[in-house]
């Protein structure tokens, strides 16, 4: 099971650059989207390992939160881009000062 | 395993790809091969109902989302590459590359002991087996995502709503507004003219020639025009050289020594 894991953390890792680097707010939630499947890999590479279905279930659950996150960050996504015409995260900086 | 080692590159160049591609819709359709390689890596480790959900809830309801929202925002939005933090590129990917190797090298040097398998859990299949944990162990767990479902719809709604301050503008406020502006400014009250029906285009990218031979940039969307893919006045004339050039002398050459009296009687029509 080790590869799993490993390349679990690899799509863990990228993820997280992702989400460090890019620009575009739906860019950097794709990202998010990314580390979340990464840790359900381990997650399901785990459950076989071990020999119970704990890992799967808990993945499934992850799998709920990721669709629920989504929803509602992608409303505020549009929400920024209707008042400021900009889906740039640098742009939101109001409460920066 | 061979699985594994022929879907385990492709899912990593496709996610180093999201990190590169200009544009967010490529990034999205890579995020669609990652996420069906995932799928079939959790159909080989003996997760079949995960990995249905994967494509149902991943491919066909959130990269959808992602997709409409890219829609909605524009979908040529691409990343700016200037950097409002100094630095903060180079530390991110420096911070990255620490993260991964700690972790690679970390997970490589465990070892996770024999492989206990499924085989045992999933006797009954899978689905029933993930059901008795689902409704005895995590039922709690189970219920409360209900809420939490619920909770993220009701957000989702409040955030997309938006409500209308000023009656919705009648046909008769519209007319009145065009003759208003034709008043102020001499903008054109009528349509705006149609794009440029030509012999070989008649395509919405071909502007109409105004009477000096010169395109008009009002007969063609503003958004082909912003795209850049609007055919310009030069770019047909060439077109006519370029019908000349494969016609050649040939066909000419023959009307001429055939029947100049025929071409004599088109040349007014062409």
């Amino acid at each position: 099971m080790t590869p799993y894991v490993i390349l679990s953390a690899i799509l863990f890792t990228i993820g997280s650059v992702g989400v460090l680097t890019r620009r575009n707010a739906i860019v950097v939630f794709m990202c998010v989207e990314l580390m979340l499947n990464a840790s359900n890999l381990a997650l399901v590479a785990f459950s076989k390992q071990s020999g119970d279905l704990d890992g799967q279930v808990l993945a499934f659950f992850v799998m709920v939160v990721a669709a629920a996150e989504v929803v509602v960050g992608l409303a505020i996504i549009m929400t920024i881009f209707r008042t400021r015409r900009s889906a740039s995260v640098d742009d939101a900086s109001l409460l920066k000062y | 395993m061979s699985t594994f080692w022929i879907l385990a590159p492709v899912m990593v160049l496709a996610a180093l790809g999201i990190l590169f591609v200009r544009k967010a819709v490529h990034a999205a359709l890579l995020l669609a091969v990652v996420m069906i390689g995932l799928a079939i890596l959790y159909l080989s480790l003996n997760a079949p109902f995960l990995a249905a959900v994967q494509v149902a809830v991943y491919m066909g309801a959130i990269l959808m989302l992602f997709l409409f929202v890219l829609m909605l925002v524009g979908v040529d939005a691409s990343d700016s590459v200037v950097e409002t933090i100094k630095g903060q590129r180079f530390m991110a990917i420096l911070a990255g590359l620490l993260l991964g190797i700690v972790l690679v090298v970390g997970l490589a040097q465990i070892s996770l002991g024999p492989v206990v398998g499924l085989d045992v859990a999933n006797a009954n299949g899978n689905i029933p087996a993930l059901a008795d944990l689902l409704f005895s162990k995590y039922v709690f767990a189970f219920e409360v995502t209900s809420a939490l479902l619920i909770t993220a719809a009701v957000g989702a709604m409040v955030l997309a709503h938006r409500e209308r301050l000023e009656p919705k503008a009648t046909q008769a406020d519209l007319a009145a507004q065009r003759m208003q502006d034709y008043a102020a400014s001499g903008k054109h009250p009528g349509p705006l003219p149609t794009p440029g029906v030509f012999a070989r285009h008649n395509a919405v990218d071909t502007p109409a020639l105004l009477p000096d031979g010169t395109a008009s940039e009002s007969s063609v969307s503003r958004v082909l025009a912003a795209r850049g893919t609007v055919r310009s006045a030069p770019a047909m004339a060439d077109d006519v050289a370029a019908i000349e050039r494969q016609l050649g002398q040939a066909p000419h050459a023959g009307r001429d020594a055939s029947a100049p009296a025929t071409t004599e009687e088109e040349a007014p029509a062409t």
